[in-house]
């Protein structure tokens, strides 16, 4: 479950980040990469596990689905802050900038 | 147990090797290429695609990190790792899966990264093809 709201969250990023191009001000870019390179990791997890328990896999617990998928939203909601930390150090836009260094007249 | 560590330790050497190599790239100057017809593009450069790999190593080991948390795997205070508390059968399981899960996991973004490159590489040539065309 975990790696199924990754990859849905890498994909929806990707696309987002697609449809803005050329313009990258709001650093999707990074979002893209830490979804993407954590469905690769938890796919390899997936396989494992696949190997170790077989079929057994598809049908798990409803309480270890439930888990799972708060799991899931929480490493989404933990990227989103990583994400937003970035763009505001970063400040592409010098929207930050320009707040804290205002002109005085 | 600590499989995201493999990942951590490959995005440490990446991110180093990025900086070495951005200190070249700078030194050498922007790299271009040259159509047949004489046009002139601008390379993307080396270490701008190695911080894709970075990327991806970084943030997949950050959030894997995370659920090894919430696992209870790691915690906030020595050892860090539980199993490495728990006597030298956790530990050996630990570096069981570091070697197997951990090592695949790093193998399966290092393979994904270099068949980024190699798109890349090919939509450049047929960016510099389709040059003359677009003129």
């Amino acid at each position: 479950m975990t790696l199924l709201v990754t990859v849905f969250a890498a994909a929806i990023t990707t696309a987002i980040w697609y449809k803005r191009q050329p313009d990258s001000s709001m650093k999707l870019g990074v979002l893209c990469w830490m979804f993407w390179g954590a469905s690769l990791m938890w796919l390899i997890d997936a396989i494992f596990e696949y190997a170790e328990l077989g079929a057994a896999y598809f049908t798990p617990a409803l309480k270890d689905m439930a888990n799972d998928l708060f799991l899931g939203l929480s490493v989404v909601a933990l990227a989103l802050i990583i994400w937003i930390v970035i763009l505001l150090i970063r400040d592409p836009k010098g929207v930050l900038k320009a707040k804290l260094l205002k002109k005085k007249e | 147990m600590a499989c995201f560590l493999v990942p951590m330790t490959e995005a440490i050497v990446a991110t180093v090797a990025k900086k070495v190599i951005e200190k070249k790239e700078k030194k050498a100057g922007v790299q271009t290429v040259t159509s047949a017809d004489g046009f002139k593009m601008e390379k993307t450069p080396f270490s701008q695609k190695l911080g894709w790999l970075n990327k991806m190593l970084w943030g997949g080991s950050a959030l894997l990190a995370f659920e090894h948390v919430w696992h209870g795997e790691v915690v906030p205070y020595f050892p860090f790792l539980t199993a490495a508390g728990e006597g030298p059968e956790a530990v050996s399981e630990m570096l069981h899966e570091m070697a197997t899960a951990g090592v695949c996991m790093a193998a399966i973004v290092t393979v994904v990264w270099i068949g980024m490159l190699l798109v890349s590489k090919s939509l450049e040539k047929r960016a510099l093809k389709a040059l003359p065309a677009v003129k």
